[in-house]
């Protein structure tokens, strides 16, 4: 037996880094507190390699299963004998498989931050932060039970906020940290009274109990039914509307695209690779009871019908905006709602959890071409300044480097084989075309939807007319390029690796093959998008105004966003605010207040009137006494007598 | 045995005068010297009482003497005690006229 409780430095480097920049990092020089936190993060990297090729090659298999291990595990809270809550690391393949993930994203975007982010005032705060989110975002994934998860499902979501608004003096930034926090937070209140639920009804937080063989999820039956649903059922969808808001699915999803207004490398951390997967990683940590859980299927259900809904949402938005962050960020949505979708159709063990091994692989390549699309927006911006396609054009000259990875993403993105995605993405079509015709027909169309709305980015920003820029547009440093490089490496190898073999849903090895009859109809959709964008966008024209023209209100629709802003904008301002917040403002302000201040006033007023008699004349003060004691003398006289 | 000297009712009116002239003298004068003696001309109206009850009463006993007699102990401390705050007052304000030390008001 492997010892792994080295584990817990994993979490604990970027944590110190945090507490040790945060404190002191001002009195180094900049670049010195950067290299510092990147250092941190690589050391956690590498330590994650090696815990995944420990956890992976080295560990005993029960039955050919991967096993749950604990690496690291302390009591925190000791409620009472039966209930406390711990904190500790849990190690399965899906733990492990994160773990990778984020500290290589993470340590290829403080890479990249070097350079990027170099000369800003806030480059140490900026590294702290970033490590605070590293902190998190594994504490979460190491979760060994649900409390856990949510204690640090919170700290990311604080962390987001303060790399959202991290330009403070902007005030769209501001804003778009503050709706972030807003709607996320929303979204976990259903988080949290899913986990009251949960636990009341099963009795533990443990993970491990959960979703054993023996979980009290199955024994303890479905519960009270509530609206026509088991309770058990409403509190995996409660949990999910958590994971639904994280995840940005819709309608929780309004909050993804303004998260751009942070720094790009921020966005391609944690609004592509790793936050927002949270959800989906929530989903499959939790999967074994959406599974089994008696009549629990609809849970399962909502996951999928969601997901699909929302990657065809954001495509179409996608294919209609300007500012490439805001095509990427739908483009994230779109294929997070891929994942959960998969999830969605997914069965338990064996070929039967295919769609779950086919969700984690796609988390896997999405978070390697993602971190990559939104760092070569990075540097794509870096050189014209500007976020707006229509700034952009012919690029491809000046930045070498960037066009090539670029367009390796773009491919990867697009499905195209060998690249990564491909693998990834056919596997989630071949579950959701073995469970549901039509979740398989919009994940079709997605795909299309998908290689064309990249390609007219792709297409738009590097070909094109050149515009008028600033000054020369110029490669970006080697500190931003090398992470770059690396990254489009892992988008066109990541496919070898076999999933299936490694990560399942219950941890046994099955064998995948693709599925011709899949694979080809997909990548022929996600070749005739590119052809479609080829033509469209390969040299300026009219052409797609034309179209636009001629979709007229459908495009200007969805070129809002369908306008989900403002009926949010609506329902808070219109109707809670003005129907319901005003009303209790006002109740507060004049019946609470006012009945206290009533008191006061009369006490003021009446002490007003009556101080007089507090004169000060000590012949007045004794006439009252004696005239007193005589009244009370004769009174009393008068009882005795009578 | 009670049927010789002054009857008690004589003793009765007599301290009732003097303690409602002290009451007066309280109630009007100005001067704090004045009060004073208002006050010490109160307290012997009691203690005439206390003198008068004590022989009409239980003539073989003697604490309406004793009452007395501490109430004269305790009237002359009480006046040195008095006469030290008016002191205190006239260096004060200069005066001791009743009315203008009011400074204890709202």
């Amino acid at each position: 037996m492997i010892d792994f409780s080295y584990t817990i430095l994993i979490p604990l480097i970027p944590f110190f880094m945090f507490v040790f920049l945060g404190l002191a990092g001002w009195k180094f020089k900049p670049m010195v507190s950067g290299i510092l936190g990147t250092t941190g993060l690589f050391v956690a990297a590498l330590l994650s390699y090696y815990t995944a090729f420990e956890y992976f090659f080295h560990t005993e298999k029960i039955l050919g299963a991967y096993q749950k291990l604990t690496g690291f595990n302390t009591v925190w809270l000791q409620l009472t004998d039966k209930l406390h809550i711990d904190l500790g690391v849990l190690l399965d393949p899906i733990s492990v498989m994160m773990l990778v993930v984020i500290t290589t994203v993470s340590f290829m975007v403080h890479l990249y931050s070097l350079g990027y982010m170099k000369g800003d005032t806030g480059f140490v705060r900026f590294y702290s932060f970033l490590s605070l989110f590293s902190f998190s975002m594994l504490g979460l994934v190491v979760a060994t039970n649900i409390f856990q998860m949510y204690i640090f499902w919170e700290l990311v979501g604080v962390s987001s906020y303060l790399l959202i608004s991290y330009y403070y003096d902007k005030p769209t930034a501001v804003a778009a940290g503050k709706k972030a926090f807003i709607v996320t937070r929303f979204a976990d209140l259903g988080f949290l009274i899913g986990i009251l639920l949960l636990s009341w009804l099963t009795g533990t937080f443990d993970f491990k109990t959960l979703t054993g063989a023996h979980s009290p999820v199955i024994t303890q039956g479905a519960g009270v039914a509530f609206m026509g649903l088991s309770l058990m059922t409403w509190s995996l969808i409660l949990v999910f509307i958590g994971g639904a808001g994280k995840s940005a699915m819709f309608p929780l999803h309004i909050w993804l695209p303004d998260a751009m207004e942070g720094p790009t490398p921020v966005s391609a951390l944690i609004h592509a690779a790793t936050m927002v997967v949270a959800g989906v990683y929530m989903v499959a940590r939790l999967f074994p009871i959406y599974f089994m859980a008696p009549g629990a299927g609809a849970g399962l259900e909502v996951v999928a019908y969601v997901g699909a809904f929302t990657s065809l949402f954001a495509a179409v938005i996608a294919c209609t905006q300007f500012d490439i962050k805001r095509v990427l960020a739908y483009s994230t949505m779109s294929q997070i709602g891929y994942m959960m979708l998969a999830l969605g159709v997914s069965g338990y063990g064996g070929h039967e959890g295919l769609g779950f091994m086919a969700s984690m692989f796609h988390l896997f390549t999405h978070a390697m071409f993602k971190a990559l699309l939104f760092l070569g927006a990075g540097a794509i911006i870096h050189a014209v300044h500007s976020n707006v396609m229509q700034d952009m054009g012919g690029l491809r000259k000046y930045l070498p480097i960037t066009h090539i990875t670029f367009l390796i993403a773009c491919l990867t993105i697009a499905g195209v084989p060998p690249f990564s995605a491909f693998w990834s993405k056919d596997e989630i079509l071949a579950a959701a075309f073995h469970h549901n015709k039509l979740l398989f027909l919009v994940e079709y169309i997605v795909a299309g939807l998908t290689a064309f709305y990249m390609f007219r980015l792709y297409f738009n920003v590097f070909w094109g007319k050149e515009k008028q820029y600033h000054h020369t547009p110029h490669e970006a440093p080697f500190t931003m390029t090398i992470p770059l490089m690396i990254l489009a490496v892992a988008s066109i190898f990541t496919g070898f690796i076999p999933f299936s073999k490694l990560v399942t849903s219950d941890g046994v090895a099955f064998a995948s093959e693709t599925e011709m009859m899949i694979a080809i109809p997909s990548v022929v959709i996600g070749l005739l998008g590119i052809g479609i964008a080829w033509l469209l966008y390969k040299k300026e024209s009219s052409l797609p105004d034309r179209i636009a023209a001629g979709l007229g209100g459908f495009h200007k629709w969805a070129y809002n966003k369908f306008y989900f802003d403002e009926i949010y904008l609506f329902v808070t301002k219109k109707l809670i605010f003005a129907r319901i917040s005003r009303p209790i403002a006002w109740f507060d302000r004049h019946i609470v207040d006012g009945s206290m201040n009533g008191i006061a006033w009369v006490t003021t007023t009446t002490s007003e009137k009556i101080k007089g008699l507090q004169s000060g004349q000590l012949q007045q003060y004794g006439f009252v006494f004696i005239s007193g004691a005589i009244i009370l003398a004769l009174v009393f006289g008068y009882l005795l007598i009578f | 045995m009670l049927n010789y000297g002054i009857p008690l009712q004589y003793f009765l009116i007599v301290a009732t005068i003097m303690f409602f002239v002290g009451v007066y003298g309280f109630l009007t004068r100005k001067n704090l010297i004045t009060i004073l003696m208002s006050i010490e001309l109160m307290l012997n109206s009691v203690n005439i009482n206390f003198v008068a009850f004590n022989k009409y009463l239980y003539p073989d006993k003697l604490q309406g003497h004793f009452f007395a007699l501490i109430v004269v102990a305790v009237a002359a401390a009480e006046a040195a005690v008095a006469i030290a705050i008016i002191i205190n007052i006239y260096r004060r304000f200069s005066n001791i006229n009743v009315e203008e030390v009011n400074e204890m008001k709202y």
